[in-house]
């Protein structure tokens, strides 16, 4: 404890010699300094966050800004300077508050953008930026300093003991999203259940879907192949995987009709899983002899690279019908038009909603977002995964109740100005709906 | 078995990413596989490779249409390979002086492998992006021929957003004053309120339904309700 003291002292008496006050010296009168600093473990987190606060500066009206400082604790080895105090952030003046940490998620997005739009041989690596994140299990001192307009610091409020972040055991922000999650996982398995048990479940017709035989059938009469693209994407996308059980059941069909269908993919897993899943459906249609591994090949991982040897392939061969199921990027139009132009009968389907108009414009049916997922059901009609889609509508549901609460309460806020319904539909914003 | 253990890998894979998304201490477990999954496609990789070989050589065995270009693929992926695994032509790392060419990296600034990616790969790449753009053309043509009342719709539309996105827009309707009342019938205006209000509900009520869909898949998928993915259920 006499350690940490000691260095207590010392920040304060560096903070009072340092740059800042000669700054203000040079450039004209410090502001008064915040004081009352306190930091609090932020609750309910993964032990990466801390509240700070304090009280304003007097000349708060007349500041630029207040600025936060961390400097390490006394942690690891005795030689560790625990001094060298960083700047974290930026506050406004009036504010009186700051959560060292808080990266917004917007921001957080954007940094994960640019990071997968790096090219990665010619940018430079994207500079982390340690600043605000604090570590779980080790110590921090903060220090605020009021900086007036004219760029003169006060002196520093700091923190006299060093502080730990803890962990809880469950992130409290998501508190709504896991009650949302068991409320839908409930609903879906409930629908299940009262599927297996019997009770009729009314679907409606997807034009798209019930467009697969007539599309195999008339590859079959044509006397030429059926092109599968199960999208761009790895094995753990949840659209491959939807792409895939379609797979199965256009393998089936074509395996009845003897019909030939080619999948060439982008990834290696994909190829391997896709293998598996055709094997099985000639093995369901009675026709093990007529299954050709062959036909399922790696073309490349690269996006354009593969849409090159599709074009390609599509206009050398000129497959009478082309099913592009999975996720999509750039290459859906262009995939999409090239089977247009050799005149195949095309059906598409796809979660990744920029891609869809592109679908819809060059593709005879598209499958549009859910109709996508509920493909497999709907193809299979095995009653238990046509509960699950009954299970769905629970959930959307709940989404308009939710919509219609939040329109409401924003509605009555603006028009009532009440500052507890405006908190509520922050909370309901930011908190629910992130 | 064959079905078996991967349904259970999927299985604990999955309730470990949901887990891990709630409780702060399980973080780390998610992470692991993430990583073991980028191990898994890394490895698969050689797997890759091999087919892609062993399909085109048997192109140009076979003489099949176009087996020109499977030639030119095997030759372009041979040699990439070998520049790449090599090193080859790379500068010696003045820190690591004993291991000579080795310790340099692959792909800096006027490397062989570098050249390659700069000068070959990434020009290929944006000659097939930029047919996009003929692309578009083809399919808007065809998207927005005035056939029934619901295309005339999409027609006006798109004619009002493209023309509000250029300088020609803003300048047709620059006689409305941006204090009057008439302010939002500025073409740049009302553009950014179809796109605001028509444009993101439509998108909002894709993008929830696909959220509900891909939650509910997955559902099925780590309760082993849907296995299709593992091959028929009838097997």
């Amino acid at each position: 404890m006499k350690r940490w003291l000691i260095v207590s002292i010392a920040a304060n008496l560096i903070a009072l010699a340092g740059p800042g006050t000669r700054a203000a010296t040079a450039q004209g009168a410090a502001p008064a300094p915040p004081t009352n600093l306190t930091v609090a473990d932020h609750p309910w987190d993964n032990g990466d966050s801390l509240d700070l606060k304090w009280e304003l500066s007097p000349d708060d009206a007349s500041l630029l800004n207040y600025q936060v400082f961390k400097a390490l604790g006394q942690i690891g080895p005795v030689n560790q300077s625990p001094l060298e105090f960083e700047l974290v952030g930026r506050v406004p003046p009036g504010t009186g508050e700051y959560q060292v940490s808080h990266v917004p998620a917007e921001i957080e997005k954007s940094v994960k953008d640019m990071e997968s739009h790096r090219n990665l041989f010619s940018d430079p690596p994207l500079p982390e930026d340690p600043r605000k994140k604090v570590k779980l299990k080790v110590s921090y001192l903060f220090r605020v300093v009021a900086v007036a307009k004219d760029g003169a610091p006060s002196t520093s409020a700091t923190t006299t003991e060093p502080f730990t972040p803890t962990r809880e055991w469950f992130m409290g922000n998501r508190f709504s999203l896991s009650i949302i999650t068991v409320i839908f996982c409930g609903a879906v398995i409930f629908w299940i259940n009262r599927a297996r048990k019997g009770k009729p479940i009314k679907v409606r017709k997807i034009a798209g879907l019930e467009a697969v035989d007539e599309a195999v059938g008339r590859a079959t009469e044509m006397g030429r192949s059926i092109l599968y693209v199960p999208g761009t994407q790895d094995i753990n996308e949840i659209q491959t995987i939807a792409s895939l059980a379609i797979l199965s059941r256009v393998s089936k069909t074509a395996a009845e009709y003897d019909a030939k269908v080619e999948i060439p993919v982008a990834r290696s897993l994909v190829m391997a899983t896709a293998r598996e899943t055709v094997h099985a459906a000639y093995l369901a249609a009675g026709r093990p002899d007529a299954y050709n591994e062959d036909l399922i090949y790696y073309v490349t991982d690269e996006q354009f690279g593969y849409v090159a040897y599709l074009q390609g392939m599509m206009v050398r061969e000129k497959p009478a019908t082309c099913f592009y199921m999975g996720a999509f990027y750039a290459e859906s139009l262009i995939l999409a038009e090239t089977g247009n132009s050799i005149g195949a009968i095309q059906i598409a389907g796809t979660a990744m909603p920029a891609q869809l108009p592109f679908f819809v414009a060059a593709c005879d049916y598209t499958l549009i977002g859910e109709e996508f997922f509920a493909a497999s059901a709907y193809l299979s009609g095995s009653a238990e995964e046509l509960g699950s889609l009954k299970g769905q509508d629970v959930g959307k549901v709940m989404v308009a109740v939710l919509l219609l609460l939040g329109v409401l309460m924003a509605t009555i806020a603006t028009m009532a100005d009440n500052a507890t319904l405006q908190d509520w539909v922050t909370y309901l914003k930011e908190i629910i709906l992130t | 078995m064959k079905r078996t253990i991967p349904l259970l890998l999927a299985m604990s894979a999955g309730f470990v990413m949901i887990v891990a998304f709630f409780i702060p201490a399980t973080l780390t477990w998610g992470e692991k596989v993430s990583i073991w999954f980028d191990i898994l496609a890394s490895i698969a990789f050689i797997l890759g490779g091999g087919n892609l070989l062993k399909v085109q050589l048997k192109k140009i065995s076979d003489k099949t249409a176009g087996w020109g270009y499977s030639v030119i693929t095997v030759v372009a992926f041979l040699v990439m390979l070998f520049v790449g695994l090599t090193k080859f032509g790379v500068n010696p790392n003045p820190a690591f002086p004993a291991h000579g060419h080795w310790a340099g990296q692959y792909n800096e600034i006027g490397s062989p492998f570098w050249w390659l990616y700069e000068y070959m790969f990434k020009p290929l790449q944006a000659t097939i992006f930029a047919m996009l753009a003929f692309y578009v053309a083809s399919a808007a043509f065809r998207a927005f021929r005035a056939k029934n009342f619901e295309a005339i719709l999409l027609l006006v539309t798109a004619f009002i957003i493209l023309l509000g996105r250029t300088a020609a827009g803003v300048f047709l309707t620059d006689f409305i004053s941006a204090d009057s009342g008439f302010q939002g019938l500025r073409l740049e205006n009302f553009t950014g309120y179809i796109m605001d209000v028509f444009n993101t509900a439509g998108n909002r009520a894709i993008m929830i339904g696909i959220a509900l869909g891909t939650a509910s898949v997955s559902l099925k998928i780590l309760l082993g309700v849907d296995r299709s993915y593992l091959g028929s259920g009838e097997e």
